[in-house]
C-alpha cells in the first residue's frame, strides 16, 4: 500500500467546471471518504485517481509516481464498481485471478492468492461459480476480492454498497471496514450516504459542485463545519438568518437578539443550530447563554427521540431534537415553551440565507 | 359484456392466431417441403402424381462436375468473404457505435447499402467498376471475371449483416465492464480480446452466419461477376435449368437446404441466435 496524493487536480468540460483545484493527501493505510451529494464531483475525482478520466490540470501520485498520464491498465489501483461489473462470462475464481494473471504471476502462485483472497470475503467455497449466480452480497465481495488479490497501491470503493439492502448494507460497512484496517489498506470511498461516510472513514471529504469544501474527521466536520454547506451537509441543522452586529451578537431576521463568539466580521449571517444541542423545557432557562419563549408549532415523533420545530417569532423558528425519556418533558403542538443553547453551539456563517428560519438542508 | 363473453372472445383470438400461425408457417414450408418431395421423384419430367421414388438425382449430381465445382467455390467463397467481412465490419460497428464523428450516420448507411441495392444493380455496378479498372490500367489489373474480383463483390454482401448484428450486441454491453479490466491491468487490445469479444460473440456469429448464407445463395450479383468457366453453385443451377427440368435441381437445393439448416443448427448450439435476431 501506498500513500496517495492528488495536487490541484481539475476537470473543466467546456465552461463547466466538474472537479476544480482538488488537493488532497492520503496517508498510508488511511480511509478517506468523498462525501457530497450527486454532481458534485467525487466520481470524477475518483476516475481521475483510476485513470478513466483524464485531468484537464493537477496531479495524481501514488507513492513515489507520478501517474497522471499514465493509463488506467498501469496504475494499480483496484477499484470496485457501484455495479460491481464481474465478467459474467468468467467464473468466480477466474474473475478474482484476471489481475494476477495481467500481472504474468506464475499459475500456482496465482491460485494461491485467488484462494486467499476469496477466503478473505468468505467465498472460498464458490469460486466456480458464474457471477449469475450468487446473490448481490456475494457479487459484491467478489469485487472486492477482484480488487485486492493483485495487491493494489490503492483500494478505491465507487459507492460500493448501494446496490445492497439497507440491512445488508450495516454488515458490510463494518466488514469492509475492518478488512481495510487489518490489511492497511490506502483506501479512498465514494459515497452520497453521510451514515455510511461517518461510520467508515478515518478522515471525510465534502464536496459540493466540483469543490473540496471541507477535510477532516467525523468529529471536525459535525463540531467545527467549515461552512453552511457543510453545517447542512453533515448531521442536520436548523438555520436562522439575520445580521451579525458584533462578533458576540447576532440579531435575527425576527429582531431577536443571539449570544454567539464569531471571528466573523459584522454584516448579514445566518446562524446554524445543530437540533439536538437545543434544550427544550416548561420554564426559563437561566443558565444558558441563549433562552428564549416560543411555541410548538409541529411534534415529529421518531422512536427513541422527537423533533420539535419552536416557533420564536413570525420570522425565527427553531428545531429541537430531544430524547423520548418516561419522566422527561414532552411538550404538544401550542404549548408554550422556552428554547435554550450555549454561544459555543451557535455556528455563525456569512450571508444570509434566502431561505431562513425553517430552512433545513438534509441529504437522502 | 358478460363474463361468459369475454371468454369466448378470447378463445376466438387464440384459435385464430393460431391458424394464422399455422397458415403463414405452413406456407413458408410448402416450397422447401415440395422440392424435398420432388427430389425423390423417379421420373426424369417432374409430373404430379409420381411413378416412383429413388435416390438417382442425389447421385447424379455428384457425377455433375459443374455443381461439385460450383458447390466447393461457393463454399470457398462463402467463408473467405465472411473471414474478410468479419475483420472489416467488427472493427467498423466497434467504431460506429462508441464514437460520435461528423459523418457518422453517412458511414453507417453506407455499410448498410449492399443490403438495401437490388443484387443486379449491384453486379451491373461492380462490372462496369471492373472494366473500367481495367482501362485505367491499361489491362495491367485482371480483375475482371477474377474470383479476386469476384470475392470482393461477396465481401460487400456479408458486411452489412455483421454491420448491423455486432451493433446489436454492444449495444446491449456494459461498457463498466472494459473500465474493470483495465483497472485490473489490461491494456486495450487484451481488453478487447478477453472481456468485449465473448460479450458480444452472439452477435459476431449471428452475423458471420447470416453473411455466409447470404453470400452462399448469392446469384444476380455473382451473375455479373463470374469469369468463364468458374460459376458458383446458384449459377450451375440456373445454367442447368436452361437445358432440362429434371429432379436433379431440387436434390442440388436439398443439399444446400441440409447445409445451410445444419450450419444454423451448429451454430445455435454455441450461440442462441433467437436472442440476437
Amino acid at each position: 500500500m501506498a500513500r496517495l496524493e492528488l495536487k490541484q487536480l481539475s476537470k473543466r468540460y467546456g465552461d463547466f467546471f466538474a472537479a476544480r483545484d482538488v488537493t488532497l493527501d492520503v496517508a498510508d493505510g488511511e480511509f478517506l471518504v468523498l462525501l457530497g451529494p450527486s454532481g458534485c464531483g467525487k466520481t470524477t475525482t475518483l476516475r481521475m485517481i483510476a485513470g478513466f478520466v483524464e485531468p484537464t490540470a493537477g496531479s495524481v501520485q501514488i507513492g513515489e509516481n507520478d501517474v497522471t498520464r499514465l493509463p488506467a491498465w498501469k496504475r494499480n489501483t483496484g477499484l470496485v464498481f457501484q455495479s460491481y461489473a464481474l465478467f459474467p462470462h468468467l467464473t468466480v475464481a477466474q474473475n478474482v485471478a484476471f489481475g494476477l494473471e495481467m500481472r504474468k504471476v506464475p499459475k500456482a502462485e496465482a491460485d494461491r492468492q485467488v484462494a486467499g483472497a476469496l477466503e478473505l470475503v468468505r467465498l472460498g467455497h464458490l469460486g466456480e461459480r458464474l457471477p449469475r449466480q450468487l446473490s448481490g452480497g456475494q457479487q459484491q465481495r467478489v469485487a472486492l476480492a477482484r480488487a485486492l488479490a493483485f495487491r493494489p497501491d490503492v483500494l478505491l470503493l465507487d459507492e460500493p454498497l448501494s446496490n445492497l439492502d439497507a440491512k445488508l448494507r450495516q454488515e458490510v460497512r463494518i466488514e469492509i471496514r475492518k478488512l481495510q484496517q487489518s490489511l492497511n489498506l490506502t483506501t479512498v470511498m465514494v459515497t452520497h450516504d453521510q451514515e455510511e461516510a461517518l461510520t467508515m472513514a478515518d478522515r471525510l471529504v465534502v464536496m459540493s459542485e466540483g469543490s473540496v469544501m471541507q477535510v477532516g474527521s467525523q468529529r471536525d466536520l459535525y463540531e467545527r463545519p467549515a461552512d453552511r454547506f457543510v453545517a447542512g451537509f453533515v448531521g442536520r441543522s436548523s438555520f436562522v438568518s439575520g445580521t451579525l452586529e458584533t462578533p458576540q451578537l447576532f440579531r435575527t431576521a425576527g429582531g431577536i437578539p443571539v449570544a454567539c463568539n464569531t471571528k466573523l466580521m459584522p454584516g448579514p449571517a445566518t446562524v446554524a443550530l445543530r437540533p439536538e444541542r437545543v434544550t427544550v423545557a416548561p420554564a426559563a432557562l437561566s443558565d444558558m447563554d441563549n433562552d428564549f419563549p416560543g411555541e410548538v408549532e409541529f411534534v415529529s415523533y421518531l422512536g427513541g427521540l422527537i423533533d420539535l420545530h419552536v416557533r420564536l417569532s413570525p420570522k425565527d423558528l427553531v428545531i429541537a431534537q430531544i430524547p423520548n425519556r418516561e419522566d422527561g418533558f414532552m411538550p404538544a403542538v401550542g404549548e408554550k415553551v422556552h428554547v435554550g443553547w450555549t454561544a459555543a453551539t451557535t455556528a455563525v456563517f456569512p450571508g444570509a440565507g434566502d431561505d431562513a428560519g425553517s430552512d433545513e438542508l438534509q441529504p437522502d | 359484456m358478460t363474463a361468459v363473453g369475454s371468454i369466448d372472445t378470447r378463445a376466438i383470438g387464440r384459435w385464430a392466431l393460431i391458424g394464422v400461425a399455422g397458415l403463414t408457417l405452413f406456407y413458408i414450408l410448402l416450397p422447401l417441403l415440395s422440392i424435398t418431395w420432388l427430389s425423390f421423384y423417379s421420373q426424369e419430367i417432374p409430373s404430379f402424381p409420381p411413378e416412383g421414388y429413388t435416390f438417382r438425382w442425389y447421385f447424379s449430381i455428384l457425377s455433375n462436375d459443374r455443381f461439385v465445382d460450383g458447390l466447393l467455390l461457393s463454399i470457398q467463397l462463402g467463408v473467405s468473404a465472411t473471414a474478410i467481412g468479419l475483420a472489416v465490419s467488427v472493427p467498423a460497428a466497434l467504431c460506429l457505435s462508441r464514437f460520435r464523428f461528423p459523418g457518422r450516420e453517412a458511414l453507417n448507411n453506407v455499410l448498410l447499402l449492399p443490403l438495401m441495392v437490388p443484387g443486379v444493380v449491384l453486379g451491373t455496378a461492380l462490372y462496369v467498376f471492373h472494366v473500367e479498372a481495367e482501362i485505367a490500367t491499361g489491362g495491367e489489373l485482371h480483375i475482371l471475371g477474377s474470383t479476386l474480383g469476384l470475392l470482393s463483390g461477396h465481401v460487400l454482401v456479408v458486411i452489412p449483416w455483421v454491420v448491423r448484428l455486432v451493433m446489436a450486441s454492444l449495444a446491449g454491453f456494459d461498457r463498466t465492464l472494459e473500465e474493470a479490466a483495465q483497472n485490473l491491468g489490461a491494456d486495450r487490445w487484451t481488453t478487447f480480446r478477453r472481456i468485449t469479444l465473448p460479450g458480444i460473440l452472439p452477435g459476431v456469429v449471428a452475423g458471420a452466419m447470416f453473411g455466409f448464407v447470404a453470400s452462399f445463395g448469392n446469384l444476380e450479383m455473382s451473375l455479373f461477376l463470374v469469369g468463364p468457366g468458374r460459376t458458383t453453385l446458384p449459377i450451375a443451377i440456373l445454367q442447368y435449368l436452361e437445358w432440362k427440368i429434371d429432379p436433379s435441381i431440387a436434390a442440388v437445393s436439398v443439399v444446400q437446404i441440409v447445409l445451410i439448416g445444419a450450419a444454423m443448427l451448429v451454430t445455435d448450439r454455441f450461440v442462441k441466435i433467437s436472442r440476437v435476431v
